[in-house]
Parts: C-alpha cells; structure tokens; sequence
C-alpha cells in the first residue's frame, strides 16, 4: 500500500459570531521499525521524527502546543482537546527496558526538534496515570510503567514553534491547504493549537498488518471584534490573507469541510460559492452536516483559479452553550499559607448520569492534604468509585490523583481539596517569584452519552476530524475536557534587598578592585618604537664604520 | 439624616422594610446584562442578600438584597489564569451612571485590542460594599462574615489588581485616589505613582484626600498643607474602614484603589472621554506587568501624590513613644525588686488574686462593651423610646460609662486593703500589656497605633494612686480612648475644611460608632473588637490603679 498522505480542512462558524478553522494531515508510514531492520528510507513521512521514533521505540506520541484556552461555553467541543501550554504523552514499547532514560532523551530531542522548552520536563513533573491516558492506537498495551505524562502549562507557543510543526508536511508550507498557515494571522487569534499524534492504526478494513499514523492538526480561533473588526463575515482571505489555488500535489485527497448543520436552508449565513457536495459524520456525539470542495478537483477553483469561500452571517444571536460536559477550576482562601483547589465538573445531560475520570497532577511546593478531600454533587456527598493517589516527594515527583466519579444528571459536581503553600529553598524560585507558579491543567475524560448512534467501524472511510478517538460502543463517545490552569502565589522573600547588595557588590569588585589589582600587577616599561628600514641599514652601516648608532 | 431624627418613624420604615423583605432597589441587571454581551463580554450574575446586625442610618439600609454584574473579556490567547478589575458602584440614588457608562465604553473598546494578556472583569456592584464583599468572597470562595451570596460561574484566574471608579458628579473638575482600605491596608505605593504618573502625562488634575499638590514646600503655609493631607491620611487609615470599593480587595493581596471624580466648581473641567483614556492608560500598564505589583512600598504615608513617608521615617516616633513604656515597666521592676521584703507577716507579696481580679473584671467589661450592644438591641428598643441603631450605639455608650464604677466593684470582691506593692504589679502589668498592644497595632495599622499611644502613653506613665484624684480622674476620663475618638471626629472635620458645631459633632461621633461596629459585622474590620476587647479594658487596669486603695 504504502505511504499515504491526507490533508483537511474543517471550518466551523460559532454561534458567538467567531470562526473556527481547524487543519488536519494525515501521513501513513508503512514500515516496520521494530523489528530491528534499520528504516533509512523515507518518502512522505518526515525523516527528523521517524529516526527519532524508532530510536527511542516509541509506540504512541502525542504531543501539543497551546496558546490560550479553549471557551466551551462560547464555542462548544473542539474536535481535538489540548491544555494550555505544551503537553506530551507517550507510549514506549515493551521491549524498553529503561523508561525514565528514554523518557528524559525524547523530550530532549523533541525539544530540539520543536523548538520548545520541552527539556524542561523531569520527575517533578511527569506522572504515569493509571487510567486517564489509554493508547489510542491499535494494540492493547494497559501497563502505565510505559507511559509518560507531562504538562508545561507556562510554555508560550509562537513562530519559531510553528515553522518546524510545518516542515513536518511533504509540501511543506509550499502547496496544498499549509499555504494558508502565516503565522502574523494564525497568531492573531483567540486561540492557537498546533499539535502531533502518532500511533498504530490499522491498514486497511481487514486490519492484518499494521501502519504507522503521523496525525498534524491545528486548531484556531478568530475572534470577531478583534479579527473580524466585528463585521459577521469571513473569508479564507480574511481569516488568512491567503486564498487556496491548490491541492498539495502528494496528497491523496484534499478537502475543505465547512459547517452547514445549523444552516440546512441558508437562513443563518450565506456560504460562496456554494457546492453541490455534502458529506454527513457523526462528530462529538451529534450528526452534522458539511459543504465539501475536493481541492483534487480543477472545477472547485472556478475561473478565478482560486478559492475564497465568504461566509456572511444573516441573524446574529449569541446565547451561552451549555455543553453536556465542562470544567472549571479555581484557588479558593486568602492569604499566603493555606488555599483550596476547586473543581466543578458539570454534566448538562438532562436525564444521563454518566462516569468521568478526573485526572490532577499538583507540583510538590503545593502540598496537599488529601484528607480533606470532599466530592460533592447536589449537595452530597459522591463517593469516588475509584481513587488513585500517589503522594508527593519534595522535589522529587508530582502529587498525582486519579479519581472515577459518577456525574448524576444535570448536576455541578465540586471536588474540593486543601493544601499549603510550601516555603522554597531560595535558589528554586524563578526569576519571577512573585508571577505565581503554574498547576497543570486537570484531565476529565468521560464517555459521554451520544444523542445518535456513534460509528464504530473505525476503518471506514470517514472525514479524518471525526475519527481520532477511537469508538467501542454506538451509545457513547470519548471525551476529554481539560480545566484551566492554575497561578498559585508563594510566599516569597523580598528579592530586592539581596539582588541590590549582589549587584552593588559585584560592580564594586568589577570596577574598583579589579581596576585596583590592574594597576598593581602590571609592570610598565616604555616601548620603543621600531626605527624603519632606512635607519636600520644606516645604524649597520655605522656600526661596521665604528661610529655611534643613531 | 441625623442618627436621633424622628425615631418613630425611622423605626417604621424598617419595620416595613424588614416586613416585606425585599429591598427599594433598582439596579438595571438586565440591561447591563445585554449591554455587557453585546459588546462581546462573557456576562455573569451574582445575587447576594444580607441582614445587618442593626439598620444603617446613614445609607439607610437594613435588609439588602442586590444583583451584581460583571462581564469578562478574554484575553486572546491566555488562559485564564490572570485578571485585572474595574469596578463601578452602582445603587439606586448614588448617581455613578457616569462611571458604569464609562465602564461599559470603555469595555466595547477594550474589546476590539489584540494586546490583552490578561482577562479583564468589568464588574457593577449593587450596594456599594456590601455587593463588593459579597462578589470577593464568592470569587474567592470564603466566607468570613456570614454573608449569602450565590456562587460565581466565571472567573479569570488570580487578580492582579484592581480599580474602583466613582464619577458622582456630570462635571469633574478633578480626579481623587483614594488609597485606604480595610483595617488601615495599603496597596502597594506603584499604584499610586502609575495614576499620577498619568494624570501629569495627560494632564488632569489630581489630588489625594481632595488636597491639590502644592509647590512651595519651603514656606510654612506649604508645609502646613502637606501636614494636613498626611493627617487626613492618618485618620481615615486609623479608622479601619474601607474608605472605597477597592478597600475590600486588599485583604486578598490585590493592589487596589479607587479613583472618584470630583466637582469642585473649578474653572478647569475633565471631560469623560480624557478619564477613559487615564484609564486605558492605566490598564495597559498593568496588563504589561509580568509580576504583581511588589517593588515597591506597602507602608507609607502621603502628605501630597508625588511625596510619601516611608516607614523607615515614622516608626521611630512611635518606636519613641513606645520607649517610654518599656522605660517605665523597667523603673517599677527595679522598685519591685529593690523595696525591702517590709513587714515579715504573711502574704509580704501581694497575691495572684489582687492582681488578677481587676484583669479579669475588665476584660469582662470589655466583653460586654462588644457583645452586648447588639445583643440588648431588641429589649432597649422595646422599653425606650428609640431606634435600634440608637439602642446600639446608647448602649455601647452606657457600659463605657459604666466601666468607669469599676475600682468600686473590684473593691469590693477584694478582701482588705490593696498594698502598696499591689499596685505596682498592677501597673508592670498594665504597662507591659499596652506596649505589646501598641506595637502589634501599630505592626498592621501604623496610625491607630500612633493615635492610641499618643493619648495612652501619658497616662499609663504618669498614673499613680497618689496623683490628686479628681485632677488624675479628669485627665483620664479626657484622653481615653471614647474621647480621643470623639477629637478625632472634630480634627477630621476640621481638616477637611468642613467644620460642625457641637451637636452635629456629637451626632457624628454617634454615627461613626454605630459605623465602626457595623464595619466590624459587614466587612470584618477589626478597629471596633481591638478598641472594646483589648484597647477599653486596658485603660480600665490604669483607671483601676487611680483609684487604688
């Protein structure tokens, strides 16, 4: 079969007048690192990350960065959830025998390769989660010790992180749906999202061998009173100040999805140009319905040789969703030496109860008093039907819990927890102790009833945004919401008073003691100059004659 | 107004108040709601009801029921884990339609920046502090006063800082910061210097405690300008009250201050849109602060905007005062020590029990002054002629008088005659106990401090049962703290150029016990239980050792 490379674009209007727009590409690598032969031939799939992945036996990575934090309430469910910041998880095959080593290596790599501050990663801030994090490939691989986990909710995400996501592509940013990704308009958003996942996935329906998936998505949001100078209008050239001309000439099949579900007669925005092609998925649980243009075929362009699709909004509401499942988290209490972590899960579904995994990983200088852990849904108590606990070592590891709680039906759940704020050794804060330090974003992930029936033959021909989460069952679809990151204040000793008496102390040896020890030290003598060409032959002159020198 | 006028019908109308259970208010929550989302803010409600201990005459409040309002822009591309307010006061009858007009202009235009990297809260409070209170704590999901409020449904991360804004007037001719908060806090002295740092770049008139900065500090008429401003300043930091809505937000180490426009009837006038372009300026400041506000000053005094005392400068006069203490405590230790055994019989020292009875006894006294006030509010509006605000601050009134029969009562349950000796325990006791007060309070809130030990010191050092009793008796009675109090309103009304005859001063000396108590039960302010449970049984030990026998 071979290599493969797929390329999509999903473009989703939001109802609170911003647009969606969300890329994804798909490069099947048909190899077989594993079994020891040395791959050195590479067609489509990037050579930098293949090496890479067979060097350090990596059977599922997933790695993503984010710039800003993902609105449920405006903009419904993403089609790919990431935290804020950068976040990494990986899958090592069985056959590696030192995890954390490889561990350490690949994020040094990969940070390389990112350009990113991925090496920033350690054990004090990486978790094996028990239950959160199941491959997603094929493969029924359910031992944590090859799992790693880890979040860097500071990271910034920009340019530099963006140009070796693109080189990634065959095409580059040269052709194809990449021409529209210029980072001075993706970075004019509310929301940015660059991310990669690679795992096993079947080859073909019969799934007898398996290949290799390379899955780039990108996700962004333009906002309309920034972006959109508040006009509820878009276009490709206004999102991106690119228009399409054409398909990367490697792919196999390039599209253009636009969300049409809520507009079956136009009578919510105006799309053009129109297309006779519709295509239906399942997505997030619900059916919905998307206008098409195959970029593979020469008619989709038109006359001008290019594509501009304008949505025009005709009706302008904006109500708050009320999606079936969110969180929220926050620090609760005043003052420096105690607070509370609060989650408040909500499950909107009017009559479902369903079961969600909450998964919190805390930095060690918070340490938290798990006894005062409370779940409580409707004002009672919820008891936890799974609790997964691992304590905290001071600079060391993570706290990390892992909690199965049922979620009755139109309900907020709050798990609440208190902890006290340690007292750092003064070398350990950062530059900006009195910024705050970061707490991860906490992980819900849910099977979530499904209003129709989900598709579970995974390997049908389907659009690749709907088909990353694997589905077991037709009831129900996987989920993973994840909360805002937190910025916990520290007591933190007042830097100014040392810092000055460094700095002073310092220029005063720099510059008196060191000028001082120059002078001492130096021997002066006076150098004479070299006599030139002319006197040197006079002065030997002179001395074969016997008379004084010059 | 006034505290005493008309009870009967003051009475009535918080009868019916309390009867009806629903408040005169008319907040406009469901405009500002759509206005709010119309101009793309994330808009939440947040409704609070509260009872107060005793009804507030001055703002004529008893049972409050309010909505608050606030809008969040989000910041493109943060998440959420910072924020910066802006708040405005918004009541029926307090006219700041200005500030809320100017909030939600400058909100539609804040909105269309791309430079935010932190969530910005566009909040309108009803009831001034009390919805403040409420939307602190149900942001920060405390609850230190008993209050009922409904919990928050978005939030922005940690606040980083916050302003109060306050136009109560069509015309501004200049703009005040106001800077003191909740028990004497401070925030932090940038705030202060990015606001006039402003106001001078844009030019606006600005002034602190509505005192213009003056040029000539040489001169005696400039000097005695600048001393009244940092009076001003040191007495409504020694009252402990929030003297704004930002007064509230430093307790949860946000810096904070509020900004009130002022008509003064000057030539030079201030139009909006230069206020909302003070502002932008301001948010755009703070927005690009990486840490929270922290190099600088958080114990200062201002005699003009641009000038502050710094700690360093003040805390060796009140180090000064509180020598005289220590030096007096160490004198009797040495007497103690060094007076002959006396007369060998018995019980040569005097026991535990003489000492510890006048103790006890008042700090009884001081219990009562701060339980029984509201406690005994319904039985004294019931047999006297009076509304229960009146009953409160009578009562309080009548157990500080009372307090002075008190060497009688200790007499009393003492058996035999206090010994020389006995007293002078007593005094180290009593002086030992005010300095350890004095320097705590004046650790958290230097200027009552330096209040109390101005009128305290003199007294604990002088005061000994051989003094002439009705001259002693006279000077004490004058310089205790219920009369400092009552100086302190005549000074303040002085200062701000406003003076009241007699009767309208002790009206307001009325108001502001009845204000200080409910400052206590609203807002946690801690002058009111420092004054009755520590302060007033302190002096009641040297008012003891008076009247020794």
């Amino acid at each position: 079969m071979g290599d493969q490379f797929q390329e999509e674009l999903v473009i989703r209007p939001l109802h609170s007048g911003d647009i969606y727009a969300s890329f994804q590409f798909r490069t099947m690598w048909d190899t077989d690192f594993l079994r020891g032969s040395k791959v050195s031939h590479y067609r489509l799939f990037p050579k930098s990350l293949g090496q890479v992945i067979s060097k350090f036996s990596v059977r599922e990575l997933h790695i993503s960065f984010t710039q800003g934090y993902w609105r449920t309430m405006q903009w419904g469910q993403p089609f790919l959830p990431s935290p804020p910041g950068a976040e990494l998880w990986v899958w090592f095959q069985d056959t590696v025998t030192d995890v954390d080593g490889a561990w350490k290596e690949l994020t040094n790599v990969l940070s390389g390769i990112f350009c990113a501050s991925l090496n920033f990663i350690d054990s004090t801030n990486t978790v094996q989660p028990s239950a959160s994090f199941k491959p997603l490939g094929l493969g029924n691989v359910t031992d944590q010790r090859f799992l790693r986990y880890a979040v860097l909710p500071r990271e910034i995400v920009c340019t530099e992180n963006l140009t070796p996501w693109k080189k990634l592509l065959p095409c580059g940013s040269k052709a194809g749906l990449a021409v529209l990704m210029k980072s001075e308009k993706l970075f004019h958003s509310s929301f940015h999202s660059q991310a990669l996942h690679f795992r096993p996935v079947c080859q073909d329906w019969k799934c007898k061998s398996t290949v290799w998936e390379l899955r780039q998505t990108l996700n962004v949001v333009f906002d309309l009173h920034t972006s959109g100078q508040g006009k509820r209008e878009w276009s490709l050239f206004k999102m991106f100040s690119r228009t399409l001309t054409e398909a990367c000439p490697l792919a196999s099949s390039s599209k253009v999805y636009v969300d049409v579900t809520d507009n079956p007669q136009g009578e919510l925005f105006e799309l053009s140009p129109t297309t006779p092609l519709l295509s239906q998925a399942v997505v997030l649980g619900d059916r919905r319905t998307y206008s098409v243009y195959d970029l593979t075929n020469q008619a989709t362009f038109g006359q001008t040789r290019s594509l501009n699709m304008l949505l025009r909004w005709r009706a302008a509401e904006r109500d708050m969703l009320r999606p079936l499942l969110h969180g929220e988290r926050y620090v609760a209490g005043y003052g420096l030496q105690t607070g509370e972590i609060h989650t408040l899960m909500y499950n909107n579904h009017p009559y479902r109860a369903f079961p969600v995994l909450l998964l919190d990983t805390v930095p060690w200088y918070l340490r938290l008093y798990i006894h005062t852990l409370t779940v409580t849904s409707k004002g009672r108590d919820n008891k936890p039907s799974y609790i997964h606990y691992q304590p905290s070592k001071d600079r060391l590891r993570p706290h990390l819990l892992e909690m199965l709680v049922q979620l009755p039906p139109n309900s907020v759940t709050e798990v609440t927890m208190q902890f006290e704020r340690a007292l750092l050794k003064w070398t350990e804060y950062t530059p900006d102790p009195n910024h705050g330090f970061y707490v991860g974003s906490s992980v819900i992930s849910a099977l979530v009833p499904s209003v129709v029936a989900m598709d579970t033959n995974s390997t049908r021909e389907c659009p690749l945004f709907s088909s990353f989460f694997p589905c077991k069952e037709e009831s129900s679809y996987f989920m993973r919401v994840y909360t805002e990151p937190l910025l916990v204040n520290l007591p933190t000793p007042d830097f100014s008073m040392p810092y000055n008496v460094i700095c002073l102390t310092c220029t005063v040896v720099a510059v008196g003691y060191g000028s001082l020890y120059n002078l001492l030290t130096r021997t002066f003598q006076v150098e004479e100059p070299s006599p030139g060409l002319a006197k040197r032959l006079a002065n030997i002159i002179r001395r074969l004659r016997g008379v004084p020198l010059l | 107004m006034g505290l005493l006028s008309d009870p009967n019908r003051r009475r009535a109308l918080t009868k019916l108040l309390t009867r009806l259970n629903a408040p005169i208010c008319g907040m406009p929550v469901d405009w500002l709601v759509k206005t709010m989302q119309s101009r793309g803010l994330e808009v939440f409600t947040q409704s609070f009801t509260r009872k107060l201990p005793f009804p507030d005459e001055n703002k004529e409040r008893y049972m409050v029921r309010g909505t608050n309002v606030y809008g969040i822009l989000r910041a493109p591309r943060a998440p959420r884990t910072e924020a910066l307010v802006l708040s405005a006061p918004c009541s029926e009858g307090n006219n700041n339609n200005q500030a809320v007009g100017l909030l939600l202009g400058l909100a539609q235009y804040f909105r269309s920046q791309i430079h935010w990297a932190k969530d910005i809260i566009f909040l309108v409070n009803e009831h001034d502090l009390i919805g403040m209170q409420a939307w602190l704590e149900g942001y920060h999901h405390t609850n230190t006063t008993g209050g009922d409020w409904s919990p928050l449904q978005g939030r922005g991360g940690s606040i980083q800082a916050a302003l109060s804004l306050e136009l109560s007037s069509d015309v501004i001719t200049s703009l005040d910061l106001v800077l003191e908060g909740l028990n004497g806090q401070l925030p932090n002295l940038d705030l202060a210097n990015l606001f006039y740092a402003f106001c001078q770049k844009i030019g606006v008139l600005c002034t602190i405690q509505g005192k213009l900065q003056r040029n000539d500090w040489d001169t005696t008429s400039g000097y005695s300008h600048a001393a009244q401003t940092m009076m001003l300043m040191v007495l409504k930091q020694a009252s402990g009250r929030p003297w704004g809505d930002h007064g509230l937000f430093l307790r949860y180490h946000i810096e904070a201050a509020s900004i009130r426009g002022i008509n003064s009837f000057r030539q030079y006038k201030t139009d909006t849109t230069t206020i909302g372009r003070l502002l932008e300026g301001m948010y755009r400041k703070l927005n690009n602060l990486l840490e929270r506000l922290h190099q600088s000053y958080f114990f200062y005094l201002m005699p003009s905007l641009s000038r502050f005392v710094s700690i360093g400068y003040y805390m060796p006069a009140f180090g000064l005062l509180a020598v005289i203490l220590l030096l007096r405590a160490l004198d009797l230790w040495v007497q103690l020590g060094a007076s002959p055994p006396g007369t060998e019989d018995g019980p040569s020292s005097p026991g535990v029990l003489s000492i510890l009875t006048p103790v006890v006894i008042s700090h009884m006294t001081g219990v009562a002054l701060y339980t029984l006030p509201i406690l005994s509010q319904e039985m004294a509006v019931q047999h006297f002629p009076v509304s229960e605000t009146e009953a409160v601050v009578l009562t309080a009134i009548a157990i500080y008088t009372a307090g002075l029969a008190l060497p009688h009562n200790t007499h009393r349950l003492l058996q035999g005659e206090g010994t020389e000796e006995g007293w002078r325990v007593l005094k180290l006791v009593a002086l030992l106990y005010l300095a350890v007060l004095l320097g705590c309070t004046a650790l958290i809130n230097f200027s009552l401090g330096f209040i109390l030990a101005l009128s305290l010191v003199p007294i604990a050092a002088f005061i000994t049962p051989h003094t002439p009793k009705a001259l002693s008796a006279a000077i004490m009675v004058l310089l205790s703290p219920g009369c400092t109090l009552l100086y302190c309103v005549f000074v303040f009304q002085e200062l701000q150029e406003t003076p009241v005859s007699l009767q309208d001063g002790w009206m307001l000396f009325l108001s502001v016990i009845s204000q200080g108590i409910l400052d206590h039960a609203l807002y946690g302010s801690l002058v009111y239980p420092l004054l009755a449970l520590l302060i007033y049984p302190c002096w009641l030990l040297l008012w003891n050792i008076l009247f020794w026998k």
